[in-house]
């Protein structure tokens, strides 16, 4: 895969985009939108993550993965390095990534949008309710009702249907 | 294991030293591989000292909601409270690490180190690093610590935890949306994460205040009681520190926080039909209180569970 020098970057990139994420095993760091750069430096490979949030338990264990397939893959030296600026977004979520999560009955997230609030005060939200109503995985009933604002993770909020009365996982706009 | 079977989880019971999971396993540096030097014109010494405030804030908080764990009334406030404690070790985590590499800049520099940066006797440290994030939070004596008491408060029951949590959450998130404009960049990029974190956390602890002050005759007596028994700590939030005056374009004054805190405050209690508390602030001692590093008496008990191990066996791995 190292030819002289020069590192395959498109091949190392397909290697690093198709590495899971350990706490949504359906999805792909490429899909989460975690994985921001894959680059040559001096031959080697550098890849550049970042966190979904700071207490991210999990980033450690994702670089260690990156650099154990690109190392099995013939990129020796491959390094991953954090990036903290701008921050993750779940906009940066792929519309295939989407897919996965629905497919795996967790609501996908809204747009983010803009940060709401760029330079003034966070507007508060008093109502025990996302933004707006978010779609059932299950049955895709409207009449949704948010159960607890923090789940498994802290990415994902609990919510329940009230048409067919399950229970599911919805990832947060962040 | 085959190589084909390598996955994250397996990288979580894997036998090297390089990543596990709390103190004597070998945490890596949050910001490794990111620029932290300190950009030209900012005083790195009072950038160290005011990292360390704001990671302490973090640090003691996020301690203080882990111990609620098993102990919170239902399920869904347990995975709610622990993940909020988990944002905010992340946060002390990246602070922490900030203020050590700041400090190292300094050391580089042969210069002297701000008031309550000083090292710990016996630290040792590389040629021109600082301190990183596990001497930081383990090895540093009570009255070097410098989170405001807010932080260390010990919640009698659950009104305390959502009032106490609504003022912190209220009061930091102001302070972060400011700190996104920071001059120096790494602070801008822990703020601007930790931001959009504290927006989800305010608005948890202020839909459960709500809830028990507009709930029955009994929680919303609870819920004034409690909010009335932590006002005391509040005043301090806003008041001038020894470091954010040598930081212009860096820090943010705190007083300037009070107006949108009290815009905040004002709306949810209104909504929970509560009255405005009226107690009068927490006395200060000789004019110092927790950004001096003088504490209440329950900073002591929260570092020594914080730190027993950690003191017990500075060598241990596991």
């Amino acid at each position: 895969m190292v030819t002289g020098m020069t590192a395959d970057v498109p091949a190392a990139r397909q290697i690093a985009a198709a590495v899971a994420d350990p706490e949504l095993p359906m999805l792909t760091v490429a899909d989460l939108g975690i994985l921001r750069d894959v680059a040559a430096e001096d031959g080697h490979i550098v890849v550049t993550i970042t966190p979904t949030y700071s207490g991210c338990p999990a980033l450690r264990e994702i670089a260690r993965d990156l650099q154990h397939r690109l190392t099995q893959a013939g990129f020796a030296g491959a390094t991953v390095r954090t990036r903290i600026a701008p921050a993750w977004t779940s906009d940066w979520i792929t519309p295939e990534g989407r897919r996965k999560l629905q497919a795996a009955g967790i609501a996908p997230p809204r747009p983010a949008g803009p940060d709401p609030a760029p330079r003034g005060p966070v507007p508060l939200n008093l109502t025990m309710a996302p933004r707006d109503q978010v779609a059932c995985p299950q049955c895709g009933s409207p009449d949704t009702v948010q159960t607890a604002a923090f789940g498994a993770t802290a990415c994902k909020a609990l919510m329940r249907c009230r048409t067919c009365h399950e229970p599911f996982e919805y990832v947060k706009e962040f | 294991m085959t190589d084909d079977e390598f996955t994250a989880y397996h990288a979580l019971a894997d036998e090297t030293e390089d990543h596990r999971w709390a103190f004597g396993t070998g945490f890596t540096d949050p910001l490794e591989g990111i620029d932290t030097s300190v950009p030209d014109g900012v005083n790195a010494a009072a950038l160290s000292a005011y990292c360390l405030m704001l990671g302490d804030d973090a640090l003691i908080y996020s301690h203080r909601l882990q111990q609620w764990m098993t102990r919170l009334p239902e399920l869904e406030e347990e995975t709610a409270v622990a993940n909020i404690a988990l944002d905010l070790l992340g946060q002390a985590r990246m602070l922490l690490a900030r203020a050590g590499r700041a400090e190292g800049a300094v050391l580089a520099e042969g210069a002297a180190l701000a008031e309550g940066a000083a090292l710990a006797e016996g630290a040792v440290l590389a040629e021109g690093a600082g301190r990183d994030e596990d001497q930081l939070a383990f090895f540093r004596p009570e009255h070097e610590f410098r989170n405001v008491r807010l932080a260390e408060h010990l919640d009698a029951d659950f009104a305390q935890l959502a009032g106490r949590l609504l003022i912190f959450s209220a009061w930091r998130l102001a302070l972060f949306s400011r700190l996104r404009d920071s001059a120096d960049p790494v602070l801008a990029a822990i703020a601007a994460k930790g931001a959009k974190e504290l927006a989800y956390h305010r608005d948890y602890a202020a839909q459960w205040v709500i809830r028990l002050g507009d709930g029955t005759e009994l929680s919303h007596g609870r819920m004034q009681a409690a909010l009335r028994s932590i006002w005391p700590l509040v005043d301090e939030l806003f008041r001038a520190d020894a470091v954010t005056g040598d930081l212009p374009g860096v820090a943010a004054d705190p007083a300037g926080l009070r107006a949108e805190f009290d815009s905040v405050l004002g709306t949810v209690l209104a909504a929970a039909t509560l009255d405005h508390p009226d107690s009068a602030p927490m006395a200060q001692v000789a004019g110092q209180s927790g950004r001096d590093g003088v504490h209440t008496e329950a900073l002591g008990y929260v570092l020594a569970e914080l730190q027993s191990v950690a003191r017990a066996d500075p060598d241990a791995t596991w």
